[in-house]
């Protein structure tokens, strides 16, 4: 088990080593200057020259990359170019609000998901089937900025239960601890503030579920369908097991492998591609961190904030591959 | 057997939804209600002011920025020797109480207020004054962007505006100029130019973009990057009675529809980035008030007069007379804006307002076109916007009128856009064909449009059109060092007849950008520049 955490671990280098690579090479294949971008559209081309070498973006590109890499094999991930500060400093607080949305859609995700594609099983061909079947389709097509903005308007606007953006009351704002904010309200014992935190994370978070609630429940379906017709179900069943047993404990049991897999590449995912619902909620989140970045040509954050999530990315995958040996003990980690 | 059990789980399911949805719904009630007594509208409490705009700051130090959004804070932290007017761009005095000019334009005297201190308790006097300059002119341009195309550049530098910056006595502060610049009091009055304290920024440059101490209304208090940044009452502050309210949080919200939302239900008092076809809306709505910027700006299609045809006069003029600019108006701007035919708005002192627009005529455009031997039209790139800003609220939907306007005088017009900083920076190149453009104004002075925009000084950076008249060039540099305002204004009008016959521009639209707020808001004054201080703002 052991040898094998460390293969995987090992494998990781090459794998971030060249995406490291690819991006550095895109990000400078498009048009358009950081230094230009600084000094603004008033800048003098003797200025912004003067800060392309200052940058040292006047050097030729494969020396600019081994300087790079050399900064992240000893931990430094760069400083950014527009707001001056290491990213390895300022980027945790972004990372954390979306790890914290991202945690939250994924077990809104995962709890409904999970049941509706058993149920949709269970009981296949039942309006209920068919219904959370049509849900899960109108889910993976649904334009998030489209459900999110509508989601203001009904819980927000009419109904007023929900708030429309953010992650805090900002009259009564959170003292950020670990930036993880359920956790901070907690350390700070402002339980009253730990709903009203909770509360700002409803609607952007099930705006965010929906499509991998939706891939969820279809593949739970599929799943548990091929296992519900074999030999050992039948058993169970004679043997007149509650139905409830059979489905949740044994069928389960065998078919929530592909959905394990499933889970753990759209937790990945999330944390990348959750730009769409930190720009409509307003959430300052890592997917809009590194957007503006691009936006701002600002180089370092782009990478190492690509960096950053590709490594939660594989992290995630290595932990959901681990899981299938605990889940199967007939799958053998040599 | 079956469905009765699937039934009995669904019941089951719906139980639970409802449960926690209503005790969702208590809870958000009463929140709601204990939120307007915290907004401190009813008084008695604190009073905070959520004001929700597009985007973060890049840094609270304003001399080290570009970017407007990092001003809309600043505004309210520092102060400047000269003010701008609360809704126009005329010099009052500020952190100067009063001042005098030489004859000749090369001497400026500032007597300073007194018993003005900082954030941080130290003094501001003469010799603070004398180190923020001090340290302004020992920077670069990646230091202080601003400083060098303000103040023609740094120590040492050719073509440096200010030769020395001393302090006569405690309270008087001696400017001596190498060359007289007409808009000098106007640059002294932008926010970049805003006196910090000594103390605070000798600790560190970079430390101090996170720490700003000025003398300001408002006092820093905490920055949650690309989330709000929040200001409270500077409960020294010299001038008596202000500011009225206890804090003040600036939100970012990036989508204007969601932004527009929170306005609605009151988690913010005030919105920027009102899309003009919401104004309507934000009018009708009882809890709600429209406020218009006046304008300083100018949305424009640029022809790049080194592509051909674009190098023919006649063609550039035809192009002028192809466009509808009113139906462009009135269908994207909701009419909320002035018809342009100069390259600045109206209310720039020096404004030519005897120019003769080009009207909307097709046939004329393709007489031109016939003049410039091009009787079949011709084919070209048009670029449009990707992206709103407040002088062309829908770039894509103006392209497409302009399209069909061409398209109704033989001109084959492809729309082509690139991401922002591309499109900028492909533009700058002289790439397009022609591309839609604008400007917000920095001080309001006709030299920030006119000699920026299109002199040849500009080409590379601002310029994009790449025009170049000798005479123009001439009247611009004069204008700079013109301190007679009549004369010079005299200079900016003779400019503007030769840049309207030679048209590298097809000027479109000056927009007055819209901010939603609070029904019981009051005070709050739009300022054209777009950084608004808001100590006089309150709740009814």
């Amino acid at each position: 088990m052991l040898s094998y955490i460390g293969k995987r671990l090992f494998q990781l280098i090459p794998v971030l080593l060249g995406m490291t690579f690819v991006v550095f090479m895109m990000i400078r294949a498009i048009p358009g200057n950081p230094a230009q971008v600084i000094l603004g559209q008033q800048a003098t081309p003797e200025a912004v020259a003067a800060l392309n070498a200052k940058l040292g973006l006047d050097q030729p590109w494969f020396i600019q990359f081994f300087s790079y890499l050399k900064g992240i094999f000893t931990g430094n991930l760069g400083e950014s170019m527009r707001t001056r500060l290491p990213v390895a400093d300022e980027i945790w607080p972004y990372l954390a609000a979306t790890l914290e949305l991202a945690l939250f859609a994924m077990i809104v995700a995962v709890i409904i998901g999970i049941n509706a594609g058993i149920i949709s099983a269970w009981f296949q061909n039942s309006w209920f089937d068919y219904t959370a079947m049509i849900l899960a389709l109108v889910g993976v097509s649904m334009p998030i900025f489209w459900l999110g903005l509508l989601g203001q308007w009904a819980f927000a606007i009419e109904l007023q239960w929900l708030p429309t953006t953010g992650r805090e009351q900002v009259r009564d704002p959170v003292n950020a601890i670990t930036h993880l904010y359920l956790i901070d309200a907690m350390l700070n014992g402002r339980f009253d503030q730990i709903w009203v935190v909770f509360k700002h994370l409803i609607l952007p978070g099930l705006a965010l579920a929906t499509i991998p609630m939706a891939i969820i429940a279809r593949m739970t379906r599929s799943s548990m369908l091929e296992v519900m017709r074999s030999d050992y179900i039948r058993t169970a069943r004679a043997k007149g097991q509650k139905m409830f047993w059979v489905v949740y404990k044994h069928a389960l049991k065998n078919a929530i492998i592909p959905v394990l897999t499933i889970v753990g590449l759209q937790m990945g995912m999330l944390l990348g591609g959750a730009i769409l619902t930190e720009t409509i909620f307003a959430w300052p989140g890592i997917g809009r961190y590194i957007y503006d970045a691009i936006n701002y040509r600002d180089y370092p954050v782009i990478q190492s904030g690509i960096l950053v999530v590709a490594f939660f990315f594989v992290m995630i995958n290595l932990v959901v591959d681990l899981l299938y040996g605990v889940i199967d003990p007939r799958i053998k980690y040599d | 057997m079956r469905k009765g059990k699937l039934w009995s789980l669904a019941l089951i399911m719906l139980l639970v939804l409802s449960t926690a949805l209503a005790a969702c719904g208590d809870d958000g009630k009463k929140e709601g209600a204990s939120n307007s007594g915290d907004s401190g509208k009813s008084g008695g409490k604190e009073k905070t002011l959520v004001f929700g705009r597009g985007g973060d700051s890049t840094s609270l130090d304003p001399s080290r920025v570009t970017e407007g959004e990092t001003f809309k804070v600043t505004v309210n932290l520092f102060e400047t020797l000269v003010n701008f007017g609360e809704e126009d761009t005329t010099i009052h005095p500020g952190l100067a109480k009063e001042w005098e000019t030489s004859d000749d334009g090369l001497t400026y005297t500032f007597h300073l207020q007194e018993g003005v201190k900082f954030h941080d308790g130290s003094d501001f006097n003469a010799d603070a004054v004398v180190a923020n300059f001090a340290r302004w002119a020992g920077g670069d341009a990646e230091m202080f962007p601003y400083y060098s195309s303000m103040f023609g550049g740094f120590n040492g530098d050719e073509e440096a505006v200010i030769e020395s910056v001393t302090a006569e006595d405690e309270n008087t502060v001696v400017f001596k100029l190498k060359r007289a610049q007409a808009p000098f009091l106007k640059n002294l009055a932008m926010s970049m130019f805003a006196i910090s304290s000594p103390e605070a920024f000798a600790k560190g440059d970079d430390d101090y973009e996170r720490n700003p101490v000025g003398t300001g209304p408002f006092k820093f208090v905490e920055w949650k990057p690309n989330d709000s940044i929040t200001i409270e009452k500077n409960e020294d502050y010299w001038q008596e009675g202000l500011p009225k309210l206890d804090k003040v949080v600036f939100r970012s919200i990036p989508d204007n529809a969601a932004r527009l939302n929170a306005l609605t239900i009151g988690e913010i008092d005030l919105a920027d980035g009102i899309n003009p076809s919401d104004g309507e809306k934000i009018e009708n709505d009882s809890n709600l008030q429209l406020f218009e910027r006046p304008s300083m700006n100018v949305g424009y299609l640029g022809l790049t007069v080194t592509r051909p045809p674009f190098d023919k006069k006649e063609v550039r003029q035809a192009m002028n007379y192809a466009i509808d600019k009113q139906t462009i108006i009135d269908s994207f701007f909701e009419g909320r804006a002035e018809m342009a035919k100069n390259p600045m708005p109206s209310s720039i002192s020096g404004y030519n307002d005897d120019i003769e627009e080009y009207e909307y005529n097709p046939e004329k455009a393709k007489e031109l076109l016939k003049e410039a031997g091009l009787p079949d039209g011709f084919e070209m790139e048009l670029w449009a916007m990707p992206v709103p800003r407040p002088y062309m609220p829908d770039g894509t939907k103006v392209a497409e009128v302009i399209q069909k306007n061409l398209a109704d005088v033989g001109i084959k017009a492809k729309i082509v856009s690139y991401e922002w900083a591309t499109y900028l920076d492909k533009a700058s190149k002289g790439e397009a064909d022609a591309f839609m453009l604008g400007w917000t104004g920095d001080n309001g002075d006709a030299d920030n449009f006119l000699y920026v925009l299109l002199d040849e000084d500009n080409i590379g950076s601002n310029n994009y059109t790449y025009f170049k008249n000798e005479e123009t060039h001439k009247l611009f540099l004069e204008a700079q060092t013109e301190v007679d305002e009549d004369k010079r204004n005299e200079l900016y009008e003779k400019a503007q007849e030769i840049l309207h016959d030679e048209a590298p521009w097809v000027p479109l639209a000056h927009s007055t950008p819209l901010l939603g707020g609070a029904a019981d808001l009051t005070g709050f004054v739009p300022h054209p520049t777009g950084s608004d201080l808001l100590s006089n703002v309150d709740f009814k």
